[in-house]
């Protein structure tokens, strides 16, 4: 599904490298945690494979089923089964959470040549979803982030995530800001995306939330490299050690 | 929903091209060249008018002549040559407003081009479709009214249409023309009393030339029964559209109006100077809505047409109401100030305004809400978008008058910029003379952030819909005060007027 080779990444302002030979390859059906310490690089990443502005990529490839990803524009990685679920996600004053969520599922339809749903399909859709996920109508009606709380920000992430059905996801720190019964909510809906043709990438500081959404496979990030791989086992002995020896060997 | 259609369209459309741009091939027939009084007697002549308005258009000359063109506007432009202009260009078949079936093919084909059907309106008109009814937010598709259209082509008023329907409700809606001959005293008490023919230069200037326009005349206590609207169109080369436009709201009368404007791509500039007047008695309200989109020149401003336009309405007795709307996205130069002269205690003025400039394109506009009563209110919502190397100003007058106690107002100024090369400007100026008044204004100027266009992109939608998507939520609260039938066509708008702002 998403195989990452070597891949060098500098800062365009500052010409400073962030990721330095990254290596990385995710099957379809697998869930991989991502873990590293604060300044890794780990957000960076997830900007490079959405196609964000402001990196340099001066090495090494990142392909999409097979397809380059570095060359396509950030909607269109969007219409082949890229989805990003932001750690800051943004505000767009004006525009209903509703509105946005359609107008991004119809964009991606037509692009891959698809019908646009009409507006009872579409709610019909979002409807289940929005339930599953805490999210109220109400809330699908105020302005995209606008005055969301960090809860409310994670979980309309998700639904974003639910209602495009992407190929890969990628979470970044989709943890950070919840307590306990909303990380589990989170979780509970990432959960139900798992699918054998669907891949995702979990990006997290600690270990809590792998306790809920498992993974098969667990990378250590460390200086812009991914220093170590191992099972769902490896998460806990992060827990327990913390990132020190990794952050030294590899620097 | 809407904004598909605008990212659908913004889609289908080469950069550069604007789709009002065609020219329509009829004979026309034209006053001599230039402006001088012969002129002025031949456009009266033409019209059958009564003595009293040609004295009263020849008194605009006069006053004109002593005139010099105001300058305080943030717009330059070549020196206007007024002598080398046609003031009047009329398609020749037309000796006035007909009915449907006498109107000239060829026209009723250009409103149709412009999605004017006026014959297909009247048609459907009483079936009464039902949208598809959207659940997703009050902006959803609702039902299609119909919408009484009274058609203006360079000087003359070709066709109004409802004209029965209105009639049976005691609403008068015709052309100018047409009102000077069948209700003169209307015309003549009123004409005037808003917008004096010496009140500036250009509303001097339309006094003494203008052509055509609409006038609406709503009876006491009653509610309009349907939409109202002009649609100007500019057709005929080198000449100049002065339109006046006359609407009374009698006392606890009700009227919602809708005007739209388009003009073909030309080489030369095209002038309009239009006058818009209108005039509620006790307890009337007056909702005035325009989406202009005036042919706005080539990607360096060329062949633009200079807008140059005078519009007040005044809430002359108590309890009136009178409300602009204004989107305004054409014209290479816009000079625009729709304002209330709110007289009447407790009477209240709004100003909504949406003005997007791209290209070349140079905007001054805004309002002027001029309190003399008591407990007179107003709101001012203004949001300025500037992309390109366009120049958009917001320039707004809130004034109280000595006597105008517990006068208020609220004014918020918002200005969006697009790409580092196009500038945004607000102008407010705030006369209180009773320090009962209380006046308000917030002002903010944004970008569209870099997050903002990832974020979206990143979601699926290319630049372009992007910055359509994120600039129909910057204008959402002015957007709402349009009428519904014209909101998605805004919608739609405001993304073609963007196109090629970015990459
Ligand atoms: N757009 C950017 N501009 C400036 N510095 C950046 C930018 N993106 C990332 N960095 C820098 O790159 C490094 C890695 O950051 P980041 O990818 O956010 O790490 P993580 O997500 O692992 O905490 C940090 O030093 C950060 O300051
Ligand atoms: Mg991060």
């Amino acid at each position: 599904m998403l195989d990452i080779k070597n891949l060098h990444v500098k800062l365009e302002d500052e010409g400073r490298e962030i990721l330095k030979g990254l290596t990385l390859s995710v099957k379809p059906g697998e869930v991989h945690a991502i873990m590293g310490p604060n300044g890794s690089g780990k957000s960076t990443l997830s900007y490079v494979l959405a196609g964000r502005e402001g990196y340099e990529v001066t090495d090494g490839t990142a392909t999409l089923k097979g397809e380059d990803l570095l060359a396509l524009e950030p909607n269109e990685r969007a219409a082949k089964g890229l989805f990003l679920a932001f750690q800051y996600p943004i505000e767009i004053p004006g525009v209903a959470t509703m509105q946005f969520l359609k107008v991004a599922l119809n964009a991606q339809r037509k692009a891959r040549g698809e019908k646009e749903l009409s507006v009872p399909e579409f709610m019909r859709l979002v409807k289940d979803k929005a339930q599953q996920l805490n999210v109220t109508q109400e809330m699908l009606k105020r302005p995209v982030n606008v005055g969301f709380s960090g809860g409310e920000k994670k979980r309309a992430e998700i639904l974003q995530m639910a209602v495009l059905e992407p190929k890969l996801c990628i979470l970044d720190e989709t943890d950070s800001g919840l307590d306990i019964d909303a990380l589990r909510v989170v979780a509970e809906g990432v959960n139900a995306l798992r699918a054998p043709d669907r891949a995702m990438v979990v990006i997290t500081h600690y270990q809590r939330l792998l306790d809920y959404i498992v993974p098969d496979v667990v990378h250590v990030m460390a200086n812009g490299r991914i220093v170590r791989t191992g099972g769902k086992e490896l998460a806990r002995e992060l827990e327990a050690k913390g990132y020190a020896e990794y952050v030294e060997a590899a620097e | 929903m809407a904004d598909q259609d605008t990212i659908d369209l913004v889609k289908d459309i080469d950069v550069d091209k604007y789709k009002y741009g065609f020219t329509t091939d009829i004979e026309q027939e034209f006053a001599p060249r230039g402006l001088s009084e012969e002129v002025i007697r031949f456009i009266s002549a033409k019209k059958n008018e009564p003595q009293w308005m040609l004295d009263w258009r020849l008194e605009a000359y006069r006053v004109w002549q002593t005139m010099v063109e105001p300058t305080w506007a943030k717009v330059s432009y070549p020196k206007i040559d007024f002598q080398s202009l046609y003031y009047y260009a009329a398609p020749k078949a037309v000796t006035g407003p007909k009915s449907l079936d006498e109107v000239d093919p060829k026209l009723l084909e250009t409103y149709a081009k412009l999605g004017i059907p006026l014959k297909e309106q009247e048609i459907l008109a009483g079936v009464r479709q039902q949208g598809e009814k959207s659940t997703l937010d009050e902006e959803g598709a609702g039902a299609t009214t119909p919408v009484a259209v009274d058609a203006v082509f360079d000087s003359v008023s070709v066709v109004t249409t409802f004209k029965a329907e209105l009639a049976k409700a005691g609403v008068i809606f015709c052309s100018i023309s047409e009102a000077l001959r069948d209700h003169p005293e209307l015309v003549k008490k009123y004409l005037g009393s808003v917008v004096p023919q010496g009140d500036n230069f250009y509303a001097a200037l339309n006094a003494a030339v203008f052509s055509d326009g609409s006038f609406v005349y709503v009876p006491p206590g009653t509610r309009c029964p349907m939409e109202l609207s002009t649609y100007f169109r500019i057709n005929a080369k080198n000449t100049g559209q002065f339109e006046r436009t006359l609407i009374i709201a009698d006392k606890g009368a009700y009227v919602s109006y809708l005007e739209g404007c388009t003009a073909p791509t030309r080489e030369e500039t095209q002038l309009h100077a239009a006058v818009v007047e209108l005039i509620a008695l006790e307890g009337a309200e007056i909702k005035y809505s325009t989406v202009q989109n005036w042919y706005p020149g080539d990607k360096d401003g060329k062949g633009g047409v200079y807008n140059f336009v005078t519009k007040r309405g005044d809430c002359r007795e108590a309890h009136a109401k009178i409300s602009w709307t204004q989107v305004e996205t054409g014209s290479a130069i816009t000079w625009k100030y729709p304002s209330c002269i709110l007289r009447g205690d407790h009477s209240r003025g709004e100003f909504y305004s949406i003005a997007i400039s791209n290209g070349r394109q140079q905007v001054d506009s805004g309002t002027k809400m001029i309190h003399l009563g008591k407990h007179t209110s107003s709101r001012i919502i203004s949001k300025g978008i500037a992309a390109g190397r366009s120049d958009n100003t917001y320039r707004g007058l809130v004034s109280a008058h000595r006597k105008a106690l517990h006068a208020r107002n609220f004014t918020q100024c918002d200005s969006l910029l697009i790409g580092d090369k196009c500038g945004a400007h607000t102008v407010p100026y705030l006369e209180a003379k009773t320090s009962t008044a209380q006046f308000e204004h917030e002002a903010t100027t944004s970008k569209i952030s870099d997050d903002q266009m990832f974020y979206v992109m990143s979601r699926g939608l290319s630049e372009e819909e992007a910055v359509a998507l994120i600039v129909n939520g910057f204008v959402r609260d002015v957007l709402q005060q349009l009428p519904m039938e014209f909101m998605a066509e805004t919608q739609k708008l405001i993304g073609i007027s963007l196109e090629g702002s970015v990459g």
